[in-house]
């Protein structure tokens, strides 16, 4: 049974490093079909356009940050019919979406980075700004400018969002189930941290002596937060919440720092994804509210040593800081991680703004110095996590010595 | 406008860290100038502590990010 589980994993692991193999290249010409070579004049001139235009600091870094459904590399240029074209090496990703009652499954790469619209039996899907839409009537985006909404076709729509890059638009959208830039870098970083843990627990059992190599490395975090972050909460209750806590901690830890890599594997901003954290706030809000004891309700809404009349007015209080102490949490992982992103991506972009290679070497300077207090903000914005999410679960399991 | 003003909340909020974590760091100063011994424990109690205000000035700015459309 342990062979077939260490053969999966390493599938799995070979598999998700084999996907630069399927990294495309988009053409900026397609090679078939005549009556798409009209079409890919107008995507040329699309793509060659860009790089005339000003340096968006905004959008590089927006760029950066959002989800997305394709994993980008990089871009170089190339010359095409005496133009220079910048051709986008990426990783389409799956799209999985729901609509109108049909599952439907393909490759991003279908979407030619938004410039072609995908159909598939009944819903033609449209992207733009990386949000998948459902294409309206006509076959396009439908924008809404104060009371007015405007249905276009795709072509169209698609030039007006490059004109106007702040409309709104207003299709329908369907459900989303993609496996988008973060949830593949999710799936990475959970294969890296059962694969790192797993061989440790084996290796523990198997020669209980000193550990050599990764494993010397992460067991004494690990003994640290269990004896210095969960033990001193939990006391005799550690074992019950430890194997929670330590994910959290891990997790976070491993998401955090693969979030700092810049280049392919690991450049996604998972944590920095306020859908990411509000789920592991909705854990933690769970472990805590589902293992409260009687003694916990109690005196969060009935609480002992104050006036009658004030125990109302508290139990509202109470019962907000029920809610707030996870909000707390999901957002002071995600603004952290976020602003830490986005500052090193500005002090690299200054380079651009500047346009001169002189700033490279303050630049660079800074970022390296951001980079490390960005390493320490990941330890540290796990292990506060994981602190507080010690702490409000022993105060819901505390047994208090009633006189 | 709106730009402008919540550049000027984030900026509120970033002088409100800033002297937090100001106040936090010259009291672990003090400490640890008083009783050596103690840096280990104190520099911990510091960083903590700072998170938690830094977590606190966050909030305004991703206030200042939400309203700036």
């Amino acid at each position: 049974m342990k062979k077939y589980v260490w053969f999966l994993l390493s599938l799995c692991v070979l598999l998700t490093f084999a996907m630069p193999v399927c990294a495309q290249e988009t053409e900026a010409q397609p090679q078939d079909a005549a009556k798409q070579i009209e079409e890919s004049d107008e995507i040329a001139q699309n793509i060659a356009e860009p790089t005339e235009e000003p340096f968006n600091v905004t959008d590089l870094i927006m760029g950066h940050i959002k989800d997305s459904h394709v994993w980008h590399i990089l871009d170089y240029t190339k010359e095409e019919n005496g133009q220079e074209v910048e051709v986008p090496v990426a990783v389409p990703l799956p799209v999985i979406v729901f609509a109108n009652g049909h599952l439907d499954f393909f490759m991003s790469g279908a979407f030619h980075h938004g410039h072609e619209a995908v159909t598939k039996g009944d819903n033609t899907y449209v992207l733009a700004n990386d949000q998948i839409y459902l294409a309206n009537e006509k076959g396009g985006l439908t924008f809404k400018n104060g009371d007015e909404t405007t249905a276009m076709e795709f072509h169209e729509g698609l030039k007006y969002l490059e004109a106007n890059a702040a409309a709104e638009i207003v299709n329908e959208k369907p459900w989303d189930f993609s496996i988008t830039k973060n949830v593949a870098s999710m799936m990475l970083a959970s294969i890296i941290l059962l694969i790192v843990f797993i061989s440790f627990a084996k290796a523990y059992k198997k020669n209980p002596g000193r550990p050599k190599g990764l494993q010397a490395f992460l067991e004494p975090v690990f003994l640290y937060v269990r004896d210095d972050v969960v033990y001193p909460n939990l006391g005799e209750k550690t074992d019950r919440f430890l194997p929670y806590l330590m994910t959290v901690f891990f997790f976070i830890l491993f998401n955090n720092i693969l979030g700092l890599i810049p280049f392919f594997p690991g450049n996604a901003n998972v944590t920095g994804n306020i859908a990411v954290t509000m789920v592991l706030a909705i854990f933690t809000f769970l472990m805590i509210n589902l293992n409260g004891n009687k003694d916990y309700w109690h005196h969060t809404f009935w609480m002992p040593g104050v006036p009658v009349f004030v125990k109302p007015i508290l139990a509202v209080v109470e019962l907000m800081g029920i809610i707030v102490k996870p909000v707390a949490l999901m957002i002071r992982l995600f603004a952290n991680i976020s602003a830490g992103h986005i500052i090193i991506l500005s002090l690299v972009s200054l380079i651009f703004i500047f346009q001169t290679l002189a700033v490279a070497p303050v630049s660079v300077i800074f970022v390296l110095f951001m980079d490390c207090l960005e390493m320490l903000v990941a330890f540290l914005q796990a292990y506060i996590f994981t602190m507080l999410s010690a702490v409000f679960i022993s105060l819901a399991v505390a047994e208090h010595k009633h006189e | 406008m709106s730009g402008t003003l919540a550049a000027i909340g984030a900026g509120l909020a970033v002088l409100g860290a800033g002297l937090g974590i100001g106040k936090i760091g010259s009291s672990a100063m003090d400490a640890i100038a008083r009783q050596p011994e103690a840096a280990g424990k104190v520099q911990t109690a510091m960083i903590i502590a700072a998170a938690l205000v830094e977590g606190v000035a966050l909030f305004g700015v991703v206030v200042a990010l939400l309203s700036n459309n």
